[in-house]
């Protein structure tokens, strides 16, 4: 952590200066807020004395959205919007929810085909976290790179089911197509092309000389604080907690594949710093692969949409279940009346929660690592205000 | 250069009009030239095709349309800014670039003012852009600003001090402040230049020299006070049409400025790689401008591969990397000259 200034300044008479801290804003339109945020800076010179966050610019009333909806499926639409980044990994998790309130089992296949989507869009959705990052310190070229690659996936996306960023994919009890003919073949490709383009990823920004004194030892978060703060996904990984919902708590298929939880180790610096955050998506990237690969090696016959009720109407109650969003914990809590509609949709959002940490991490640092911090973070505004 | 426009023009002051526009000539389609040069080379490096339409081949008028474009847009100056100061700003920042060039000796027969302390004239005189960079960062009344020309005021400052020191061990060898007669003095084969003479101090010299003037011109890996993703546009970010040109225009002008320093200096200048071949004044020119561009390229180069660094780490490749190194130049060059 640098040094902040701690003699009074004096003139040359013996007189104090007054000096006094100045309060920037950055944002909402700021190029390294990744969106709508506003963070309201407080520095002494360069040094970051205090950091607020103000989010809610973005805010499109979700969860009143979900409870006015005239059925249950409507309100995937909306959860694609959540996540924008990561739009399957939201349905994914909003059916999960539903269908354990109404105790649907769901076909293998439809098992299998949302793994592929929502690892491949994992690995989409960190490469654009891993490319803005590079462009939030300077390094341009690494994030066309990187986009150059999440266009492959989302071509492969948008062969399934047409859309390429809001997808309306993963629907309760099933998914809205099945993949078409050639998808395998084209995801096999995929995978055998993306591995290289990792390493090059690594040589050209991860161990670039200039990009890990910019990352290492910024922004450290400790493992108690992390936890403290309720943090998720590469957020708390980074700070070298070994916790993956995908292994911990497995929904899905998960146990069926072989894959690694990947933790920050503070191989550059300190555990916990940007760059830890940093190399775990990196390196879930890799692990995505892997289990895109094993899926569709073992990936079955079947009817999507055998299992998509016709009227859903879940019984009295309510039910929270989570999953783990290339941000960290996404959980829904859906409480049901009986009715054709949920009577309330809650969205537990794992970048609103990462970001609450900010401020704890950003004291005493200097302005150019806020950006460094607020980009590892990796927040996306459409969850963070919902 | 002058005595033969003397003897047509048979006017004193005609004259030195002519010869003070004569930069102008060039610096004007160079910057044109490199803006979409840099842009091309962004894009092929990034896996894009860059402008491909305006013009025809290669989107080679797109320049042209920018600056087409930025002359005709309002020119905004915020409500609570200093004025005056706004206004002049962008003029001085481009003069401290522009007049560098009066003392650069493009070919034997082909320099502004032939002055025996042409180097000292150049380094002087690019120091006023740090003027115009705090007067736009102070005027424009945003914090942005006002960091972005902070920090660029402590980076100038402090990166002139290498840059001139590792000048100084080319000066030593010399003997002269005059640049044409230090470009006289390295005619002939390649290894005549003085980036080979007493190896290897001037060849760390010109290292050092090198990586300071990226510091100096702003460009990546020390474009922070322009760093966009941290001060939105720094200084200029209440710039908007052709006082924003005149930045970019001058930012442009100095990568070459010091490119051109840094060919004159340690590469030869005007001299032909090769002895006689295509020696002359009129090729003189070409070699001139091609070894300027050479490292303007490379400039453009570094920007698209690396990161940024952060200003704490900035200063301290300036203060404890950069400036021992370049003392050590020079004493290592004052005991050869000595011995």
């Amino acid at each position: 952590m640098p040094e902040t200034l701690t003699a009074p300044l004096t003139t040359s008479t013996g007189r104090v200066l007054r000096t006094e801290e100045m309060v920037i804003n950055m944002g909402p339109q700021h190029p390294s807020t990744h969106g709508v945020l506003r963070l309201e800076l407080i520095v002494d010179g360069e040094i970051v004395v205090d950091v607020i966050p103000h989010i809610g610019y973005l805010h499109r009333c979700f969860e009143k959205h979900a409870e006015h909806m005239t059925n249950y499926q409507q309100v995937i639409p909306y959860c694609d919007r959540l996540d924008y980044i990561a739009a399957m990994n939201m349905d994914w998790a909003y059916a999960l929810a539903i269908e354990k309130l109404l105790g649907i089992k769901v076909p293998e296949r439809v098992e299998y085909i949302r793994v592929i989507m929502a690892e491949l869009q994992r690995i989409a959705s960190h490469l654009i976290a891993i490319g803005t990052y590079g462009l939030d310190l300077g390094a341009f070229t690494p994030f066309l790179y990187c986009f150059r690659d999440r266009e492959r996936i989302l071509d492969l996306f948008e062969m399934t089911c047409g859309a390429r960023l809001l997808y309306n994919y993963i629907w309760v009890g099933g998914v809205s197509h099945d993949l078409p003919p050639g998808f395998i073949d084209k995801a096999k490709d995929f995978c055998g092309y993306f591995r290289p383009n990792i390493k090059e990823l690594n040589d050209l920004l991860t161990y670039n000389e200039i990009f890990v004194k910019r990352t290492a030892n910024v922004g450290v978060l400790p493992a108690d604080v992390a936890i403290a703060y309720g943090c998720s996904g590469p957020m708390l990984r980074g700070s070298g907690v070994n916790f993956d919902l995908r292994r911990d708590d497995p929904y899905s298929i998960y146990d069926r594949f072989k894959w690694e939880v990947q933790v920050g180790k503070g191989e550059m610096g300190t555990v916990g710093d940007c760059w830890d955050r940093y190399i775990v998506r990196v390196r879930e990237m890799e692990q995505s692969v892997k289990i895109v690969e094993q899926a569709l090696d073992q990936i079955v016959d079947g009817d999507v949409a055998s299992a998509i009720p016709k009227r859903i109407r879940p019984p009295v109650g309510d039910v929270y279940v989570r999953s783990e969003s290339p941000r960290g914990e996404i959980g829904f809590y859906v409480v049901s009346d009986g009715s054709a509609t949920p009577y309330r949709v809650k969205a537990r959002s794992p970048a609103f929660v990462n970001l609450s940490v900010t401020p704890e991490i950003c004291r005493g640092y200097m302005i150019a690592d806020v950006v460094a911090i607020a980009g590892s973070v990796d927040i996306v505004l459409g969850e963070v205000d919902r | 250069m002058d005595q033969f426009l003397k003897s047509i023009l048979d006017n004193d002051i005609l004259v030195y009009v002519v010869v003070a526009l004569l930069p102008l000539v060039w610096i004007v389609p160079y910057a044109l030239f490199a803006v979409w040069l840099e842009r091309k080379l962004a894009a092929h490096m990034q896996d894009r095709l860059g402008p491909m339409r305006t013009g025809g081949w290669h989107g080679w008028a797109q320049s042209f349309a920018d600056i087409l474009k930025l002359m005709q847009k309002e020119d905004i100056v915020p409500a609570s800014a200093d004025k005056k100061l706004h206004y002049l700003a962008p003029y001085v920042v481009f003069i401290g670039s522009y007049a560098a060039f009066a003392a650069i000796p493009f070919s034997s027969g082909l320099i502004g003012s032939n002055i025996n302390i042409g180097l000292f004239y150049v380094i002087a005189v690019s120091a006023l852009v740090v003027v115009g960079i705090l007067m736009a960062g102070w005027s424009s009344n945003n914090k942005w600003s006002l960091l972005g020309a902070m920090r660029s005021a402590a980076q100038i400052v402090s990166y002139e001090i290498p840059t001139a020191l590792a000048l100084l061990t080319v000066v030593m060898i010399a003997g002269t402040l005059n640049l044409q007669e230090i470009n006289q003095l390295q005619t002939g084969w390649f290894w005549h230049w003085f980036v080979f003479q007493k190896f290897p101090f001037p060849f760390v010299a010109f290292i050092i020299y090198f990586v300071a003037s990226l510091a100096e011109t702003n460009r990546t890996p020390f474009d922070i006070p322009e760093a966009e993703s941290e001060l939105v546009a720094g200084y200029h970010t209440e710039y908007s049409g052709m006082k924003f040109a005149l930045f970019f225009l001058a930012e442009y002008a100095n990568m070459f400025a010091v490119s051109a320093v840094a060919s004159t200096l340690f590469l030869g200048g005007w001299n032909s790689p090769f002895g006689d071949f295509l020696g002359g004044p009129f090729w003189g020119v070409f070699w001139f401008l091609s070894k300027g561009m050479f490292f303007v390229i490379i400039q453009m180069w570094l920007r698209w591969t690396l990161p940024r660094l952060r200003v704490d780490q900035l200063m301290y490749v300036s203060w404890k990397v950069l400036t021992p190194w370049a003392f050590a130049c020079i004493v290592g060059v004052g005991f050869w000259l000595m011995m």
